[in-house]
């Protein structure tokens, strides 16, 4: 173990940038874009320190003392209000297989975006303050183990984004703004319900001997802990378990985000600048599986078995739907925006599945969106900036005007196809044989299958309508790429190609806990009393 | 034989302070307004000697009687230097013109 | 031994990709650097020779198997630990294949050295070859189902690369994405029957699915599923090896450079399903048998029928290929197993031969593609005709050449097969795609190669192809002679191939999932748990066989004679007017000429279609379910601006009443205020009076 408090500095690094940026003048563009860049650079390394000294077998998940790098003190405290009884909330943080390969993911989209936020030029001191305060948001939602806790970052992760689109954004940026934030913020509130209606229904055993109200989220996995006339209490007959299920399952599908809810997402993401996209599709989205697996799945497991086959038929819908919209969109940004929205299902299919397989590939799934998902809208990003459109059919020929860059794109591309030897294939299949092999989701698996075609379909005509051809005039002139987006291309493309032909190195970091959480999922039985009381 | 009585001093009085208020309301100069003040002021006076002499009150009446007479003296002297004022600001003595309490 | 030929088959595995590696990164800087990409073939070549030689010899009946975890879950709930394994098998078939790829991948490389020479993105050329040839030994090689998806996947990748290597043109880069895309299909299947088998059996590896199955675990306990699972798998294979209904990719995918064609579109990659299809086969009951033989005869006369009216050298020569691809698959289906194997070697090598004597043709005619400005180019290319006619012959199926020995034997095959299960319309398509067959591949050489130059600007410019690239077609053509295979030209059960190489293996499904002559009639049925031990077939097929050996050889004789006759008619000897007789029998010429409709009907239909309903569903998500959003989002506007109006007019609304009400009311008394004091006077008065009339104090 590591002697020094890690995951609050891993956390806490970037709010300590954001106030240096905020005391630095504005007249040195540079040294803001250096010190952003060396904070995300500090996390990529405390990552990776982390990954080193991870303990592969310690499952986590639902047993308090197999979590890793654990923080816990409390924070706050109120007693001696009598109607509200004793307010106790923990400021505790610690890692297992779900959340490390969202911290890798995290450190390291944040270190490409700040890369790639290189070439913004307005009002820059903001700007990375914002960034870094995001990166901060994010990284405490994947280390976060207290609910409370989780639902401030979570929150607090809202407020730079909105005004990093708001601000820095395309022509319709406010209105792509203002639909983002209100509709995560329609979403969180669905959350802080449940997180509160739980609370009032879970109580922790303290080391004085006493039982209080408790947002420690491993305490509210077990079912020991539910008192019977709690509303959310699977021992109480009238409970609203189930409600309160689609509650804050709907909170998170937002984020996804998951079909119906996804229309904010093409115009968050037309109107995003570059890095935001990146980090909006490379780590945002995944905040919302992720809080699936965390919260929903341990703490309803019963209402999770019921709902199985629901939660794969959304994401069904969301893999043909989306490979679906993608293939009619004329704009290359939005075309992988909905494609998007087709690969985060799979993520929905795989953890439906609720095997070791399905979900281990949902999770693998979600790093491998998150890189090549980034490195698809960095491409974007690339021939936006050189040639100020994104239409799909304005291009042409670009294959032999900038012969690196069609490689790059062209790996990028075959990875979201999903071809093998690259990330995406291994995770794709994963969640499909994971999906196949229950029972319940075996035929929409086969109808999800569907999707690779459409994506075939969607990716190749992007390709063929942008790079191949005969060299459309007008842009004989552009550049190929330059040192700077090297950097940002090279460490995603290489971490693609290797995970797709080692994927173990991913999968064994999750796999403990995988099983855990699957085992936990599938066997428990949530009306266990309060045993020894 | 006309014996003259209370009701007599009364009926003079009466004339007197009708006569007053009449002057008061009618006149424009605020001199005369000062007079028509003085003309109620010794009704007044008259009603308060009249009461005195006829009533078993005493000799308050009368007494009061000089309290008004000396107080009325007063009263001429600080209205007659605010007339005075009056005039220094507005150059004339016109009640009617002199309406700055409405506002 | 085995380690031998294992450690050599991982090194003949890793140089293509090395080579890869080497050209894509550093051919840029050196253009001279493709020569590593053909050494290090040339390498693999000459150890893929050891590795054939050491195993047919040394070896023959023992098979050697390497292979590594590559995703491992331990512990997992339920299941147990579940562990995804990766690699080789090497038995006789893969050492043949693999010897056959080599050949063909090195022979194409020297071949492109000149054919490409000049080409902008020369070194890339290579590379991609390099890639490919890498794909497609990891395909021969592998021992199980996921890694032959994976790199079933990745010769998809490298044929989408070369077909639309000229990217500039349009019909290549759409030639490319036709051919990802309809293979894409195929791989669907393919992808949800490795699912089936893999839900069952938590493995990948053929023999120990093929174990199971023998030991009587059937896919969720039902032969039905078994059957699927083999239809499934089977349509990886008509996807890859372009089989009715998905073989509209292959004609097409002539735009690639011709050596490509060569290499990928006619002698490896499309033969890849054929491969899977003999891995698989020991798991394919009856009905999957079945449909595989009917879409093997079908696809087989279909594209034969088509090939009878293109002109276009290469496109003959594609719809040959498919139909040839049909008659390996349709051998699959009638269990004549070994014959399907034999028949996709020989015709890799007259085929691959083909193709680059079409290709040393388009080289010396500057990229004349029609058939109808040729003519005449016997005497200007003779090395080139001569290969050409050899291989022409031994893809007619004439005697003393390789194709003869394969393709009859698939005649007999399908021969037997009617007389046994009564299917006779299987032979019947099969012996009419040999005579048609003949007849295309002579037009197609008489129009090239004889008579007079259609154009004569061109012809006097054709010049025989230079060393590198007639060296290859010597070579090829030499071994579609029968002597490499047989010492008995009219007998190919004699040669060593098919008596001491390739032996059918036993089938593992249950019996009564088989045909009846698939079924053992000796005692030992119990020897079904053994796997790819010993010929399957019971006595009846045996006889069956026997008996239409001489038939089948009659016939497909007779049919090829006839074919190259009328060929001989129509065109050399001009005796009968090709065209009056197209002009005559218009509806049937049209409906060849334009490949049965099929990519008119795919285009109005399922692409149209889907592209349709996309947009439609773009409109839906655009309009409705972002119309929701956007609507809540103006309801709730709209509510806000309600209540706003409400919070304005009804609730400040009275307060400001309030106010307003007393300042009317001031206002209204304002009047009496007249600041007179005269004036307060009289209301003094006359309030005082009123008191008194009121009050009456007295």
């Amino acid at each position: 173990m590591i002697g020094f408090p890690i995951l609050s500095i891993i956390t806490f690094l970037p709010v300590l940038g954001m106030f240096l940026i905020l005391f630095m003048k504005k007249e040195q563009p540079n040294s803001i874009k250096y010190l952003t860049l060396v904070i995300t650079a500090v996390q990529v390394v405390l990552a990776v320190v982390l990954l080193a000294n991870y303990n592969y077998s310690a499952a986590g998940v639902y047993e308090e003392k197999s979590f890793q790098f654990i923080e816990k003190f409390r924070w706050i405290n109120i007693s001696g209000i009598t109607w509200l009884g004793d307010v106790k909330i923990d400021y505790f943080m610690g890692i297992d297989g779900l959340s490390m390969p969202m911290v890798l993911l995290t450190a390291l989209i944040s270190f490409i975006a700040a890369i790639s936020s290189w070439t913004i030029e307005k009002s820059i001191k903001g700007y990375f303050a914002l960034f870094l305060l995001l990166d901060a948001g994010m990284m405490g939602v994947f280390v976060s183990l207290d609910f409370f806790l989780f639902y401030i970052f979570w929150e607090l992760m809202l407020l730079p984004m909105y005004f990093l689109i708001g601000i820095w954004g395309g022509p319709r940026k406010e209105y792509a703004a203002i639909k983002f934030f209100i509709y995560t913020l329609f979403g969180s509130v669905f959350i802080l319900l449940v997180m509160i209606g739980l609370y009032f229904s879970a109580t922790e055993l303290m080391t004085d001997g006493n039982r209080v109200h408790t947002f420690n989220m491993i305490a509210l996995m077990n079912p020991a802990n539910y008192s019977s006339d709690g509303i959310l209490s699977a021992l109480n007959p009238n409970n609203l378990r189930l409600i309160a299920y689609i509650a804050l399952f709907a909170g998170f599908a937002i984020k996804i985000p998951m079909f119906p809810f996804h229309t904010w997402l093409p115009d968050a993401h037309v109107e995003a600048p570059t890095p935001i996209s990146v980090i909006l599709a490379g780590v945002l989205l995944k905040m919302g599986t992720y809080g699936i697996l965390r919260v929903s799945y341990p703490m309803f497991p019963d209402i999770t078995r019921q709902l199985m086959w629901y939660i794969a038929l959304f994401g069904m819908i969301n893999i043909i739907y989306g490979a679906l919209v993608a293939l009619a969109q004329k704009d290359f940004k939005k075309l992988i925006a909905y494609s998007s929205v087709s690969h985060m299902g799979y993520v929905l299919l795989g953890m439906a599945s609720l095997t070791t397989v399905g979900v281990n590939g949902a999770i693998f799934q979600m790093f491998n969106h998150g890189t090549i998902t980034a490195m698809l809208f960095l491409i974007v990003g690339v021939v936006y900036d050189r040639a100020h459109t994104r239409g799909l059919n304005d291009f042409g020929g670009l294959a032999a005007q900038m012969p690196v860059y069609t490689g790059f794109v062209t790996v990028a591309f075959f990875a979201a196809i999903g071809l093998p030897g690259l990330s995406g294939f291994v995770s794709e299949a994963l969640v499909f044989i994971g999906a196949f092999g229950a029972n319940a989701t075996r035929i929409l698996t086969i109808i999800s299958t569907l999707g690779i075609l459409l994506g075939a379909a969607y990716m190749l005509w992007t390709l063929q309508r942008i790079f191949f051809g005969p060299l459309n005039e007008k842009w004989a002139t552009l550049a190929d790429l330059d040192k700077r987006e090297y950097a940002m291309f090279i460490p995603l493309t290489i971490i693609i190609i290797f995970l797709g032909v080692y994927p173990s190195a991913m999968l064994d970091i999750m796999n403990s806990s995988v099983n855990s959480l699957v085992q936990f999922v599938t066997t428990t039985i949530s009306t266990t009393s309060l045993s020894g009381l | 034989m006309l014996q003259v009585g209370l009701t007599h001093f009364l009926i003079i009085s009466a004339v007197l302070f009708s006569l007053g208020i009449y002057g008061i309301i009618t006149r424009k100069n605020a001199v005369m307004v000062l007079m028509g003040i003085e003309l109620v002021l010794n009704s007044a006076n008259i009603n308060f000697v009249a009461f005195s002499r006829f009533g078993n009150f005493g000799l308050n009446g009368q007494v009061i009687a000089l309290f008004v007479i000396i107080l009325a003296a007063a009263e001429a002297a600080i209205a007659l230097a605010i007339v005075l004022n009056i005039y220094k600001t507005f150059t004339n003595v016109n009640v009617d013109e002199i309406d700055h309490l409405k506002e | 031994m085995s380690e031998l030929l294992i450690n050599f088959s991982i090194a003949i595995l890793l140089l293509p990709l090395v080579g890869f590696i080497i050209v894509v990164f550093l051919g840029k800087r050196f253009p001279k650097f493709y020569l590593f990409e053909v050494i290090l073939l040339g390498i693999a070549l000459v150890l893929s020779i050891i590795v054939l030689y050491s195993k047919l010899v040394y070896l023959n009946t023992t098979d050697v198997t390497a292979s590594f975890t590559w995703i491992s879950m331990s512990n997992s709930p339920a299941v147990g630990s579940i562990s995804i394994e990766l690699g080789f098998k090497i038995d006789n078939v893969t050492a043949l294949m693999l010897f056959v790829v080599n050949l063909i991948s090195f022979l194409v490389h020297v071949f492109s050295i000149e054919y490409m020479r000049g080409d902008k993105r020369y070194t890339r050329y290579f590379a991609y070859l390099g890639i490919f040839t890498f794909s497609m030994l990891g395909i021969v090689l592998t021992h199980n189902l996921l890694m032959m998806y994976i790199f079933w996947e990745l010769v998809g990748l490298s044929s989408y690369l070369l077909i639309g290597f000229w990217f500039e043109k349009k019909s290549a880069s759409d030639a490319a994405k036709k051919a990802f895309i309809v293979n894409r299909i195929g791989d669907i299947g393919m992808f949800i029957g490795i699912l089936i088998l893999f839900t069952q059996y938590k493995t990948f590896t053929f023999d120990v699915i093929y174990q199971q199955i023998a030991s009587g675990i059937l896919p969720f306990e039902s032969n039905a599923w078994l059957t699927a699972a083999g239809i499934l798998v089977f349509m990886g294979a008509v996807g890859k090896s372009a089989q009715f209904p998905l073989h509209v990719w292959l004609p097409d995918a002539m735009e690639g450079p011709t050596p490509v064609s060569a290499l990928i579109h006619a002698a490896t990659m499309v033969a890849a399903g054929v491969y899977l299809l003999v891995r698989i086969f020991v798991m394919l009951t009856a009905d999957a048998m079945l449909v595989i033989a009917v879409v093997g005869a079908f696809t087989s006369l279909v594209a034969a029928t088509i090939a009878l009216t293109q002109n276009d050298i290469k496109k003959v020569l594609a719809y040959s290929t498919v139909s040839q691809l049909g008659y390996m698959v349709m051998s699959v289906g009638v269990g004549a197993y070994a014959f399907a194997f034999f028949h996709l070697v020989t015709h890799a090598f007259f085929k691959a031969c083909l193709f680059l004597g079409s290709g040393s043709v388009i080289h010396a005619m500057h990229h004349e593609q029609d058939i109808r400005n040729m003519g005449g180019l016997k005497k200007k290319m003779p090395l080139t005709y001569y290969t050409f006619l050899i291989s022409t012959l031994a893809i007619s199926g004439v005697p003393l050449f390789s194709g003869f020995l394969s393709k009859d034997g698939i005649l007999a095959g399908t021969l037997a097969f009617g007389k046994l299960t009564g299917h006779w319309l299987i032979p019947i398509m099969g012996f009419t795609v040999a005579g048609l067959t003949a007849f295309y591949m002579f037009r197609l050489v008489i129009l090239t190669f004889h008579g007079k130059p259609a154009d004569h600007h061109k012809y006097e410019h054709a010049h025989e192809s230079p060393f590198v690239m007639t060296a290859p077609l010597v070579i090829l053509a030499v071994l579609s002679i029968f002597i490499w295979y047989t010492p008995n030209p009219i007998g190919a059960d004699a040669g060593w191939v098919l008596k001491n190489w390739i032996k059918t293996p036993t089938q593992v499904t249950p019996l009564e999932t088989r045909f009846e002559f698939m079924k053992p009639t000796n005692s030992s049925r119990d020897s079904k748990t053994e796997v790819h031990q010993e010929v399957t077939h019971s006595v009846e097929y045996t006889e069956a066989i026997h008996w239409a050996h001489y038939p089948a050889m009659f016939l497909s004789l007779a049919v090829a004679a006839l074919g190259i006759l009328i060929a001989f008619i129509f065109y050399q000897w001009k005796k009968l007017n090709a065209d009056k007789l197209a002009g005559k029998l218009k509806l049937l010429y049209n409906f060849s000429l334009n490949k049965w409709f099929l990519d008119e009907l795919y285009d109005k239909t399922a692409v149209a279609g889907t592209l349709n309903f996309s947009s439609i569903l773009a409109w839906f998500d655009n309009k409705i379910v972002d119309g929701i959003v956007n609507g809540s989002a103006a309801l709730t506007r709209f509510t806000s601006k309600m209540s706003g109006l409400f919070d304005t007019f009804v609730v400040d609304g009275a307060v400001n009443f309030t106010a307003f009400f007393s300042g009317f009311v001031g206002l209204s008394f304002k009047k009496l205020q007249t600041g007179k004091v005269q004036t307060y006077i009289v209301f003094v008065v006359f309030a005082v009076i009123i008191l008194l009339v009121f009050f009456k104090p007295f």
